[in-house]
């Protein structure tokens, strides 16, 4: 049974949909005791680190998280700042990351972009997956996904790099450690690339 | 490397999906869900819905349908209509929509943009901005609730003012060429482009994919929201829900670049 973290960040109800058309069990966690029946984890997040950390911690499920990730080692797939928030630390945030991915958060350089919006990062983008990993079977890298952020995750292990795309700069789009997951577009967005990715995970 | 946005736009009127032009004439185009339905299996980049009558009529948006769409749609989903507190724009981006547009509420108080971008996240908020040319000189004045109310705004500082305010996405909405089908307003995309920092969509008068060519050719990275384009086929307005397969839309932008 796939949780997907409700915490008051991300649009669960979008995974949730993708699930159910699955015909995989699915359902929205919203406090620690319903992780325990849980195969699989989801924590999406829009907004700001240190915002979306703060619900996390709030909602009472950052410890419980903590101890399915680190201990019982179940499978979690991060969507956008939910993934984010499982760097060691933002660029300006005060708050402390989840920390199961090393790397940083920063602010997407925009030198080298010609047209205004610089930012956010809005809209449809290609990937280049770095190394061949299971998450991406069936994925087509040149069709891409959707994206919408200004801040990206800098992997501070090349290893833990499974994809990445390019906006002004290459930056990181995909992270892994063991069984911790992480994308930085919308797979719950972004048609067969996107269901494809939440299949994948859902066979970990 | 990042694709503009073609972005199909519904409008909602006494439960239909119809067209309009020049704001006026709804004809019948069909049902919104089965519309949506069709824009997924044409793996469309994003959808905008917006219900024409709400704002209008004093109505709440309707949250039903709402849901309902959210729930079909595999694609970032905008809607519009009815929406004057952060109250409302919370419930809608619960129900799983990404983002939500105010037009009328922002005119009346361009500051409800910033408690949204607090609440909501500036991410969730889009203004759209209908404008019209006026008077000897065809000045670009706004208006809002279907183009019935005139605004004494100033359009480059009201759009200025939602920038500063947080609002993430501004759709520019051209009243003169709504439904005309014969080519974007050239000049005030520019305007509003040189005005904003922020993403901005353009919606009506998109004839032809050709239109949309020329639209990314000169402004790169744009969002080309179109209505007849996408629901009407031939010069006889048959109704027709049509989208460029992804091969045409890759050709479509290909020469631009972002970097």
């Amino acid at each position: 049974m796939i949780a997907v973290i409700g915490y008051g960040s991300g649009n669960v109800k979008a995974i949730q949909n993708i699930y159910k058309r699955l015909n995989i069990d699915c359902f929205v966690a919203e406090k620690p005791s319903q992780l325990a029946n849980a195969t699989h984890l989801v924590l999406p997040g829009v907004g700001a680190f240190d915002t979306t950390l703060g619900l996390l911690e709030r909602s009472g499920m950052r410890e419980a998280l903590d101890h399915h990730v680190k201990v019982d080692r179940i499978p979690i797939l991060g969507i956008c700042v939910g993934m984010q928030i499982m760097a060691n630390a933002g660029e300006e945030g005060e708050a402390q990351g989840l920390g199961w991915v090393n790397g940083h958060v920063r602010r997407l350089k925009t030198d080298g972009i010609a047209h205004k919006p610089y930012l956010p990062h809005l809209g449809w983008n290609s990937i280049e997956i770095n190394q061949s990993h299971a998450l991406f079977t069936g994925v087509e890298p040149s069709q891409g996904f959707y994206f919408l952020h200004s801040y990206f995750f800098d992997c501070a292990e090349p290893e833990a790099i499974l994809a990445t795309t390019e906006y002004g700069d290459r930056f990181t789009v995909s992270v892994q450690n063991e069984n911790v997951f992480g994308v930085q577009f919308h797979p719950e967005k972004s048609h067969h690339n996107g269901i494809q990715v939440f299949k994948n995970f859902a066979s970990f | 490397m990042l694709r503009s946005r073609i972005i199909p736009c519904l409008l909602v009127h006494e439960e239909g999906l119809v067209k309009t032009q020049q704001f006026r004439d709804p004809k019948y185009v069909g049902d919104p869900i089965n519309a949506v339905k069709i824009f997924n299996e044409k793996e469309v980049d994003e959808l905008i819905v917006l219900d024409i009558d709400a704002s209008v009529k004093g109505k709440d948006p309707d949250y039903k349908m709402i849901e309902n769409l959210a729930a079909e749609c595999r694609m970032p989903l905008c809607y519009g209509g009815g929406v004057k507190s952060v109250e409302q724009a919370m419930k809608i981006v619960s129900l799983g929509v990404e983002k939500v547009a105010l037009s009328s509420a922002f005119e009346e108080n361009p500051s409800l943009a910033a408690e949204l971008a607090a609440t909501v996240g500036s991410q969730s908020v889009v203004a759209v901005v209908d404008v019209k040319k006026t008077g000897l000189f065809s000045k670009y004045t706004i208006f809002t609730l279907n183009g019935k109310r005139r605004s004494k705004r100033d359009l480059e500082e009201y759009c200025q003012a939602l920038e500063e305010a947080g609002v993430g996405e501004i759709v520019v909405n051209s009243i003169d060429q709504d439904g005309m089908m014969s080519g974007y307003d050239g000049k005030l995309i520019d305007i509003i482009r040189d005005t904003v920092s922020i993403p901005m969509t353009v919606m009506g008068g998109a004839g032809n994919l050709g239109d949309i060519k020329s639209l990314v050719q000169k402004h790169g990275v744009i969002g080309a929201a179109a209505g007849s384009l996408f629901v009407f086929k031939g010069v006889y307005r048959a109704v027709l829900i049509n989208y460029p397969q992804p091969k045409e839309k890759r050709a479509l932008l290909r020469q631009v670049k972002t970097s």
